[in-house]
């Protein structure tokens, strides 16, 4: 019933709209205003673009000033404070631009909107102010470039030797993290020593290996480096950790890296945030199949000492399941080799 | 040498035309080799996909500022892709996210706009028959639309079309394990794709052709409307880059069907090691993005040309630094070729790289500045007439400072790690290159309406379209800006698994409901476009009063394009307003000698040369038709 009425609500409305349409026509013919050229029609245009201007200007600076707050996520780490900045820098230029030549690309067609009897001026070219305008941006950009290098190649140096290393592995749909246990070294991994109970495809016949651990969760300390080792299982995924201003893509046959030194606590940025909740998290950014949106991990900022305390309380995967070791003893990787073989036939 | 290949090739085409009295349904309509039809074909099939396209972004737009709501009523349409609950399947939302983006940029920008124009004005404007191979130009539309309608199949498939963004970056669009819509869906992308480049090839093929060797006589570079050196600008980006993406392509067909690791590598996925290894996903990133970045400017180009023209005529008032235009024109161009690895700062590939594509992609933005800064002296101290093609111009200008200005944030890569991906480049390119570019193909049909079809579309209905359009395009894509910066990434069935992006549904709802009502504005122009062409008003033969040589063509141009001789052009294209002439224009095709009142001092000179070329044609002419 309801759609019915609806139907017929439409139907009346469309044809109101035609009547409309075919009116004004026969009036526009009648009154021959198709032939004149400025007409109402230009007028109300021409006032149309300063009502837009002014209208969506109060709006632009009013929601852009009133939810700062809210689109400006908190910063947590030391490399994230300079991008910022020169976020903001590039914001400020580019915003004066945006205003002065939109002001002009808006009045121009008020000011010299069509009027009978005048005439545009010839005006073909001015290589002078060609030139300043290639110039004045050429010289403009390159300041932003240079900054903007010297920050990326900072940010993309190699790591400090003492970096904490922590291994984030992306798979369909979720994070696992392991940690290289006390020698900072993680162990060698083949992705066909993958099974249900080695998720990461660990070699246990690496020595390194033997005192890997996992961890439910990323734990790092404040104020050092640390080094993510990046990695995915099967398709592109990308560690996206938004507070630290990291991003790396994870790519299945080629491992990536992202060093960065996080300046606030976990509880640090709750106070900050009067939100007793809040987590540093890990999202995806590199669209990775129908879970895309919900490969979560957190990621917990300690003071260095309660971090060397919790590294001194986890079990290493041998410790947590001896088993695990057994089987890869015996020429495990040909054993392995040879299952892979099988089943993909 | 010239003169004689010009006069005898009109001879030719003139016997050629007696005979072709008799064109039947079949070669008028469907397998035509006349360029204005091949247009008209290429624009309708353009809009056809333009609102499939955009209705996918109504139904993914649908789930993200309502996440909430019952989407029962579209099972209909959508069956099992709509849950118990009635929900939309996240899988499915992935392939509305890539069809819609495939469809607009390949489909709609691509083939709708360059296809069209290209086709339309090229020898329109440039005074020319038709395209130098008609055959070729059939079927460049025909392998398009064979594209088309195995695109439009693979939106039917049980597993669903493609799925993997877009940019169909392997593994994801390799493994079928890894998501339904890499199976059959993909393959029939691939297959598309494949007769899609076939087309644009064909297509490109002919437009330089045609640029290059069929101008009328007069017609020299530097005369060549802006329009014109646009299309042949694209058409050269176009055919070196289209051939890289069929490379990728094909190389992917190998590692999907025949077992190679082109790009796969180390892949542990359904519980099960594949044998692949030695492969890199970055290798096809380089690949598709080497067609990805020049193919944002082959989409925009046009646009921006048909701009040039619109905005010279409407202001009344030559186009400010054509010289500059032109330069600028082919800086971008040269650079569109060596920027495309901006796209993959934080892809994993080398960091040293990063730094080279950063200061080269920052170049760029200069030669697009100064075409703004071009237009907008244009607009300076004009004679501004807002015909609807002349707004839609002017809204492309404000779409392409917006979306241009935030470029630079993204060409920075330490600025580009934190939005990379995120809705703040969904903003960018939105605005930049689809809206642009939407623009630009807007006001290219309502301008070159009257030539088309030799009726007027309905300017106030132009109008009110105009409006709506030009507001909600900034309603959708300026709040996206917002949410990019706060972190949302791309690509996001929903929000509220992560605490950073749980906030925002007011703003997401409000894009939602601004992006509905945009599209459905958009249908105020399908009526005005159909309404127009059997019931608008009759045409005069230069509407616009403007300068180029499709105003001098009859209303209804035959096969042809001319029924006498084609004229000769002795003038650049944008004599507007010139100081002592008496209308405010002067066509292409009047001789100097027949201004004298408003000739620069320059160009009297050049009176006498033109003088004794007139004079030498009419020998020639006297002396050819002796012959006969």
């Amino acid at each position: 019933m309801y759609g019915f009425l609806i139907a017929v609500g439409v139907l009346l409305l469309l044809s109101v709209v035609w009547m409309v349409f075919r009116i004004q026509t026969l009036v526009s013919v009648v009154k021959g205003s198709e032939r004149k050229i400025e007409t109402t029609s230009n007028k109300v245009n021409a006032f149309l673009f300063v009502v837009f201007m002014v209208g969506s200007g109060i709006l632009m600076f009013w929601y852009s000033i009133k939810e700062f707050d809210n689109y400006q996520l908190p910063v947590a780490s030391e490399h994230g404070v300079i991008t910022d900045e020169l976020f903001w820098i590039t914001m400020a230029v580019t915003g004066v631009v945006f205003l002065i030549t939109h002001v002009l690309l808006f009045i121009f067609p008020y000011k010299y909107q069509y009027k009978e009897g005048r005439k545009a001026s010839f005006y073909p070219d001015n290589h002078k102010l060609e030139i300043i305008w290639t110039a004045v941006p050429g010289v403009v950009l390159a300041g932003l470039v240079i900054s903007g290098w010297m920050a990326w190649s900072d940010i993309t140096a190699p790591a400090p030797e003492k970096a904490h290393v922590v291994e984030i592995m992306g798979y369909q749909f979720a994070w696992d993290v392991r940690y290289p246990g006390k020698d900072n070294v993680l162990g060698d991994y083949d992705y066909r020593l993958i099974n249900a109970s080695n998720s990461h495809g660990i070699d246990f016949t690496d020595k390194n290996s033997t005192d890997d651990f996992p961890s439910p969760k990323v734990v790092i300390p404040k104020g050092e480096p640390v080094l993510f080792k990046i990695r995915a299982r099967d398709v592109l995924h990308s560690v996206f950790a938004p507070h630290m201003r990291l991003k790396m893509d994870a790519v299945p046959g080629m491992p990536t890296r992202f060093w960065f030194i996080p300046t606030k606590t976990t509880a640090e940025m709750r106070a900050e945030l009067k939100d007793p909740e809040f987590e540093y998290e890990i999202a995806c950014t590199e669209i990775c199949g129908r879970g895309h949106f919900s490969m979560k991990k957190v990621i917990e900022v300690v003071e260095p000492a309660e971090y060397q305390k919790w590294l001194a309380e986890q079990k290493s995967f041998i410790q947590q399941n001896p088993a695990i070791a057994d089987g890869q003893k015996v020429e495990s990787k040909e054993l392995a080799g040879i299952q892979t073989s099988v089943s993909n036939k | 040498m010239a003169t004689a290949t010009v006069a005898h090739q009109d001879t030719a085409v003139h016997e050629h035309h007696e005979h072709e009295h008799h064109d039947n349904f079949i070669t008028k309509y469907l397998f035509t080799t006349d360029h204005k039809m091949i247009a008209k074909q290429f624009l309708v099939t353009g809009m056809f996909w333009a609102i499939i396209g955009g209705l996918l972004s109504t139904l993914f737009r649908l789930q993200l500022g309502f996440p909430d709501m019952n989407l029962e009523f579209l099972r209909p349409i959508l069956g099992g892709w709509i849950d118990e609950a009635g929900k939309l399947d996240p899988t499915f939302y992935l392939a509305l996210v890539t069809m819609h983006g495939t469809i607009m940029v390949f489909f709609v920008l691509t083939a709708g706009l360059s296809g069209t124009f290209s086709n339309f004005l090229i020898p329109l404007q440039i005074g020319a028959r038709d395209m130098a191979s008609g055959f070729m130009n059939m079927l460049s539309y025909w392998f398009f639309f064979v594209s088309g309608v195995i695109m439009f199949i693979s939106l039917f498939l049980k597993t669903g079309p493609a799925g993997g963004g877009w940019v169909v970056y392997p593994p994801l669009s390799a493994l079928e394990q890894a998501i339904p819509g890499s199976g059959m869906g993909m393959t029939l992308w691939l297959i598309s794709m494949t007769f899609f480049i076939a087309s644009s090839l064909l297509g490109g093929i002919n437009y330089v052709t045609t640029v290059i060797n069929l101008r009328t006589k007069g017609m020299s570079f530097s005369r060549l409307p802006l329009t014109i050196w646009a299309f042949f600008l694209t058409a050269v980006i176009g055919i070196l880059s289209f051939p890289v993406l069929f490379a990728a392509a094909l190389l992917l067909v190998f590692d999907r069907s025949f077992g190679t690791s082109f790009y796969l590598s180390d892949i542990y996925v359904a519980g099960e090691a594949l044998p692949n290894t030695g492969g890199s996903p970055v290798l096809y990133q380089h690949l598709f993005w080497f067609l990805g970045h020049p193919e944002v400017y082959i989409v925009l180009l046009p646009a921006l040309g048909i701009t040039s023209e619109v905005i010279a005529t409407n202001s009344r008032k030559p186009i400010f630094g054509y010289k500059a235009m032109v330069i600028s024109l082919l800086g971008i161009t040269v650079l569109s070729f060596i920027v495309w690895a901006h796209h993959m700062f934080v892809s994993g590939m080398n960091p040293f790289l990063g730094s080279i594509f950063m200061f080269l992609t920052l170049i760029i933005a200069v030669p697009s500045a100064v075409k703004v800064f071009n237009y907008l002296t244009t607009l300076w101290r004009g004679n501004l007439i807002f015909t609807p093609g002349m707004l839609f111009s002017i809204g492309l200008v404000s779409f392409f400072i917006s979306g241009g200005l935030t470029g630079i944030f993204l060409g920075n890569s330490a600025i580009d790690i934190q939005l990379h991906d995120t809705y703040f480049v969904v903003a960018h390119f939105h605005l930049v290159m689809g809206s642009a570019s939407f623009f630009g193909m807007m006001a290219g049909v309502y301008h070159w309406f009257p030539k088309m079809f030799g009726r007027m579309m309905d300017a106030k209905l132009g109008y009110i379209h105009f409006w709506l359009t030009f507001v909600g395009v900034y309603m959708v894509f300026f709040p996206m800006h917002y949410i990019g910066i706060a972190g949302f990434p791309r690509r996001y069935y929903s929000w509220t698994n992560f605490e950073f992006t749980n906030m925002y549904t007011d703003l997401n709802m409000f894009v939602s409901v601004a992006a509905i009502i945009t599209f459905a504005a958009q249908f105020i122009f399908i009526f005005n476009f159909f309404y127009s062409m059997y019931r608008g008003r009759k045409a005069t033969l230069n509407p616009w009063n403007s300068t180029t040589l499709e105003w001098t063509t009859p209303l209804h141009p035959g096969h042809g394009n001319w029924p006498g001789e084609i004229p000769t052009v002795y003038r650049w294209p944008y004599d507007y307003s010139k100081p002592g002439a008496a209308e405010d224009f002067i066509p292409q095709h009047i001789p100097l000698s027949q201004t004298p009142e408003s000739n620069l001092p320059h160009e009297q000179e050049l009176v006498k040369v033109e003088l004794e070329i007139m004079k030498e044609e009419a020998d020639l002419l006297v002396a050819n038709g002796s012959k006969h």
